[in-house]
């Protein structure tokens, strides 16, 4: 069968949905590999991938026999050398957990997609939520530092899908990539640029001439930003990975200390990086009496409630959560000096949790679960009552 | 490291009792009865095997096969005699130079 | 001629005071030698099947030695990447097969060899395993198959013989166990071998020619749990299981199983042991099968208009 190339990059307008723009952003980056399970509403990204991989000369797109396959395919592919994706939803993510986790501790660049649904369980679906947010800092077991962005427009969904991937191989570490359902599905006009004008990012490598045989696979001697170089299986390094505590060599040592400095250095790993991570977007914060913070289609739902309350007299404003994890706490910190915070999002109250600790006062919540955000005018209301205490 | 010739053949059996751990296979499964175990204990607290005659020892390699832990091996030393004539090469030929 | 009487007399006059060299074991290469001793018991048959792997890849074939991976998953048996000097991962419990498909769809040039317990490939790990079969990707497996969840102390695994006795079967095993080479056949493996721990030299050969066979290939090694699984059972220390090793094996080539695969059921009796172990070289596919990462290069085409 002959199919043609088609161009990694489709410069141009289009209008599309989500799920189509975080393919073309996965391409755009240079994935070699895809491997996923089907799952409504991410199944069209699989079925996009697979048609439009192989065009561009990457090397697999599969179905793969369960979500769990999937993730670990996906670290096997990435300790070989290749940047790798996998999409998923609820129900998927939850299978994913421990895969993930042996990610995080092997320090394995990945992307994981996940379109939120209604849950717990099988739920709905169809219908669009937010209720997977804490899921991403703790569903695995233990303690590591998650890395998730949320993007609100089908242009977002392709710039923050190439930033995914960029921070996975810079900082060393699966990204999760947290839409809600509304987001994957919804059309809207995308532009994608020329491909020089697109940065793309690798993992940091052995320098050459590197003594392969004392090579240590995670270790941090001289790289200020505490991210080891990367060997591939296959070049001759001889390394090891496991998910057992490790020393920088990748040999397993059940120890206390070395526990403990691992961990530590883990999370300052995600924390010294933190320029890389995009920043909230401010929609009239100056003198803001009143502020909502929310995330994907339900900061939508909340800017359309910014703007009637401001026709309304009322000094409201808008914190747009761009990465949700690590949470950005010291701008958090700091309005919450100087405004009431309230928090709209489509679940029982998970965003509010963070929100509450480092505002070290009560927010409001204006939650809605079942399929729709909360609607302009429940955060209206949310926003006046707020204002009254 | 404890290193065994045979008196004729000349190859050699060597064992480390660093690594050894007692097991018994070895003596077990030497066709000529040529282990057994010492008398002694090592570091970490096993009785290890040990070439006890090795006039009997017909180079099987059932112990070294048998062994779980790397601990008994043999070395045929036709190589060994290879590198020491190859060395003895060596330090001529510096000598001349 | 009389025979030789044997005695138990020492001759210490064979020692050698200087050695003419360090003498070194010679897989030591191919040793993480910091991870010496391993953490098996006395005479357990992991080190054991270790050591046939790595007379395989030294001596009976050609597979550079760079392109070899070693995955393992966990159990007794997953430490043994740790302990190999080659490129290796010890994966999560189950999934040393989907991640070394991956490392394969990666880079087909790498020739990936999962070292794992019965436990973890058949147990939790069972679905990818008959995945993995099924599209016939070009890896090695070898399960070592020790009739017990060893590491954890001594449960009862899906091949524990019935009747047996476990920590968690104090009364008896009451399911059946599986025949591992069975399912590796019926999922569509390509290679499948077994053999015990005693027979190493014909173990080697097979762990070889597994390798060089280009597809999804099984080795089947049957072990000696005497800590967790003989002792509960009566069936002595590791020389005894061993022993019972050599009696109970069969023989048997593709030719005498004749597509009836319960052939090569492994018999077990309580309170006696293992009465029958069939082994040797199960099947091999004798026209050349194209394997899964050929097959992706082979699907399509592409046009460069």
């Amino acid at each position: 069968m002959t199919i043609k190339l088609q161009p990694k990059v489709l410069t141009g307008t289009h209008f599309k949905n989500g799920n189509w723009a975080i393919v073309e952003g996965a391409i755009a980056s240079g994935i070699a590999e895809f491997f996923a399970y089907p799952i409504s509403p991410a199944s069209e990204i699989v079925e996009y991938v697979t048609y439009r991989l192989p065009a561009v000369g990457g090397k697999a797109a599969f179905i793969v026999e369960d979500e769990i396959a999937s993730i670990n395919m996906c670290i096997g592919a990435s300790w070989a050398g290749s940047k790798v994706m996998t999409a998923t939803s609820g129900p998927g993510f939850s299978l994913k957990q421990e895969g993930l986790g042996l990610a995080y501790m092997t320090e394995t660049p990945l992307v994981c997609v996940n379109i939120q649904r209604g849950g717990p369980s099988t739920g709905l679906p169809t219908f669009s939520a937010q209720g997977d947010y804490m899921q991403v800092q703790f569903g695995s077991h233990g303690d590591y530092p998650a890395i998730a962005l949320t993007p609100w427009s089908v242009q977002e969904c392709f710039d923050l899908t190439i930033t995914a991937f960029n921070i996975s191989e810079q900082v060393r570490s699966p990204v999760i990539l947290l839409l809600d359902g509304d987001v994957g599905r919804m059309m809207e006009q995308i532009e994608i640029p020329k491909k020089e004008d697109l940065v793309i990012i690798n993992r940091k490598r052995p320098p050459p001439g590197t003594d392969k045989n004392s090579f240590k696979q995670f270790d941090i001697t001289g790289q200020d930003d505490l991210v080891p170089p990367m060997a591939h299986f296959g070049e001759g390094y001889h390394i090891f990975g496991t998910g057992l505590t490790h020393k920088d060599s990748g040999v397993p040592l059940l120890d206390e200390d070395l526990h403990s400095e691992l961990i530590h250095r883990l999370y300052k790993k995600v924390e010294i990086n933190n320029h890389l991570y995009p920043k909230p977007e401010e929609y009239y914060l100056e003198d803001a009496e009143v502020i909502v913070i929310a995330t994907g289609i339900s900061a939508r739902s909340a800017l359309q409630a910014v703007l009637d309350a401001r026709e309304e007299g009322l000094k409201a404003g808008l914190l747009r959560l761009i990465t949700v994890w690590p949470f950005p706490k010291e701008q958090i910190e700091e309005l919450a000096q100087r405004a009431e915070l309230v928090v709209a999002e489509m679940s029982m109250g998970q965003l509010i949790w963070p929100v509450e600790r480092y505002a070290r006062k009560p927010c409001l919540l204006v939650s809605r679960i079942g399929g729709t955000p909360p609607s302009p005018a429940m955060i209206l209301e949310g926003l006046k009552k707020a204002r009254k205490k | 490291m404890e290193v065994h010739q045979h008196p004729e053949k000349k190859y050699y059996l060597i064992t480390d009792e660093s690594r050894c751990k007692g097991c018994g296979l070895c003596i077990a499964f030497c066709p000529k009865n040529c282990l057994g175990f010492s008398d002694e204990y090592n570091d970490k607290g096993w009785r290890v095997a040990k070439m006890q005659r090795m006039r009997d020892c017909i180079k099987c390699y059932m112990c070294e096969r048998s062994c779980p832990d790397f601990a008994i091996f043999i070395d045929e030393n036709e190589q060994t005699e290879k590198e020491e004539l190859l060395k003895e090469e060596k330090t001529q030929e510096e000598k001349k130079n | 001629m009389t025979a030789k009487k044997k005695t138990n007399e020492i001759d210490t006059s064979t020692m050698v005071k200087n050695p003419p060299k360090k003498f070194h074991h010679p897989y030591d290469e191919l040793l993480r030698k910091y991870a010496i001793p391993t953490i098996y018991c006395p005479g357990c048959g992991i080190g054991t099947t270790i050591q046939a792997f790595l007379e395989a890849i030294t001596k009976y074939t050609d597979i550079p030695h760079e392109n070899i991976i070693v995955i393992s998953g966990i159990g007794c048996t997953g430490r043994a990447s740790g302990y190999i000097n080659l490129d290796g991962f010890h994966a999560i419990h189950g999934r040393a097969i989907p991640f070394a498909s991956g490392v394969e769809i990666a880079r087909p040039d790498i020739k990936p060899v999962i070292i794992s317990g019965d436990g973890d490939l058949f147990s939790i790990g069972m679905g990818h395993l008959a995945h993995a079969a099924r599209r016939n990707i070009d890896m090695t497996v070898i399960v070592i198959n020790n009739s017990i969840y060893g590491l954890t102390g001594g449960q009862d695994a899906p091949t524990t013989p019935v009747g047996a006795l476990t920590k968690t079967t104090p009364y008896g095993k009451i399911s059946y166990p599986f025949n591992l080479s069975q399912i590796a056949i019926a999922n569509g493996a390509t290679f499948c071998a077994r053999y015990t721990v005693y027979e190493f030299t014909p173990l080697a050969k097979a762990i070889a020619r597994g390798m060089n066979h280009q597809g999804f290939s099984f080795i089947e090694v049957i072990s000696n749990c005497h800590v967790n699984f003989g002792r509960r059972n009566n069936l002595g220390d590791a020389i005894a299981m061993r022993k019972q090793f050599k009696k109970a094996r069969v023989r048997m080539t593709e030719k005498d199983i004749n597509k009836d695969w319960h052939k090569t059921d492994i018999e077990f009796k309580v309170g006696v042991g293992f009465t029958k172990i069939p082994t040797g070289i199960f099947l091999e596919e004798k026209e050349r099968p194209i394997e899964f990462s050929e097959r992706i290069v082979n699907a399509y085409e592409i046009k460069k208009s």
